[in-house]
């Protein structure tokens, strides 16, 4: 499969922080609305990873209004303009979904360093 | 101009377009070698026959061998023919790439062969809705009435019932070419077509869509 490798890589971008489930990170996308375009900053919890090459996204929960809100992102979408790591946390395990039972100070995640 | 290619669908992916839009493609491998030009003094018509995807000729029965050997080209597992216009400059040997038929931006028609299915029932093989799941039915995915009685005592032809699925050539009309990489000759589609991994594909310049 090294053709199909090879078209992917044109499209990675090498520009991205390393992150993992449990870091929180500041993302700001590109949001294009008629013909302006705007950036919104979107700040929250890395609690999945997923998919690889091209393909891979991962998903950021915050707590917006007491609402929960989680938006998905392709990690090498032209759409993302900066992707900044703002902590790094401490997790046991890869797929952070049990932070959507939690509220408050139990959602909390521990940070490192 | 010869109007489509024979490829091989190798995978498919997504790529981003300039816009930042997330597209969808499915990956094909062509580079095709014209083996036969029928004419139409000869043959009755025009068409321009061509190989794809080398085999060695140990793995060719003798039939072929001599046809191949006939064109002076290396042996095929795969000949398709192929309509178009001017087909003179088309002659056995001459090889096609994805570049000298396509361009990005092009509306394409892509046949394969779909995915064997098996034997399926009316539901899954002709959307049917089935009966009721509880209140003690027995009439569960089963297909239903088939026709009448006595009059005409038959069942008509065409009948929606279980049966074979799948393994059919099946053509998706207007795909959009995304980007067409000479150095790999290797087309990318938007969407998907039909078939496996590994299944030969004809893509031909849309029937519906275009200038033409």
């Amino acid at each position: 499969m090294g053709v199909m490798q090879d078209i992917e890589k044109d499209y990675i971008r090498t520009d991205m922080p390393e992150f993992n489930p449990g870091d929180t990170l500041l993302v700001k996308v590109r949001i294009k609305e008629g013909d302006k375009e705007r950036v919104q900053p979107f700040e929250g919890i890395v609690i999945k990873k997923r998919g690889s090459g091209v393909r891979a996204t991962f998903t950021l929960r915050k707590i917006s209004y007491g609402v929960g809100v989680e938006r998905i992102f392709p990690v090498n979408s032209p759409a993302l303009e900066s992707v900044k790591v703002l902590s790094r946390g401490v997790v046991r395990r890869a797929k952070l979904y049990y932070l959507r039972e939690l509220r408050g100070k139990a959602a909390r995640i521990k940070t490192r360093r | 101009m010869i109007e489509g290619i024979v490829g091989k669908k190798i995978g498919m992916t997504h790529v981003y377009s300039e816009g930042g839009a997330m597209v969808p493609v499915t990956v094909i491998k062509t580079g095709n070698t014209v083996v036969q030009r029928k004419t139409r003094e000869k043959d009755g018509y025009d068409a321009v026959q061509v190989g794809f995807l080398e085999k060695t000729e140990k793995r060719t029965n003798k039939p072929l061998q001599g046809h191949f050997k006939k064109a002076g080209t290396p042996c095929f597992y795969r000949l398709t023919e192929l309509k178009g216009t001017d087909l003179d400059a088309y002659q056995p040997g001459t090889v096609v790439n994805a570049a000298d038929v396509l361009k990005p931006g092009d509306w394409v028609d892509v046949s394969g062969k779909s995915k064997g299915k098996g034997f399926m029932g009316s539901m899954r093989r002709h959307n049917f809705r089935g009966g009721s799941e509880s209140h003690g039915s027995m009439h569960n995915r089963a297909p239903g009435s088939i026709g009448s009685s006595s009059d005409p005592s038959r069942v008509f032809k065409g009948m929606k019932m279980a049966g074979h699925m799948g393994a059919a050539n099946v053509t998706v009309q207007n795909l959009q070419v995304v980007a067409i990489r000479p150095e790999e000759n290797v087309i990318l589609v938007k969407g998907a077509v039909p078939g496996a991994i590994n299944g030969f594909v004809v893509i031909k310049k849309a029937l519906k869509k275009g200038d033409k």
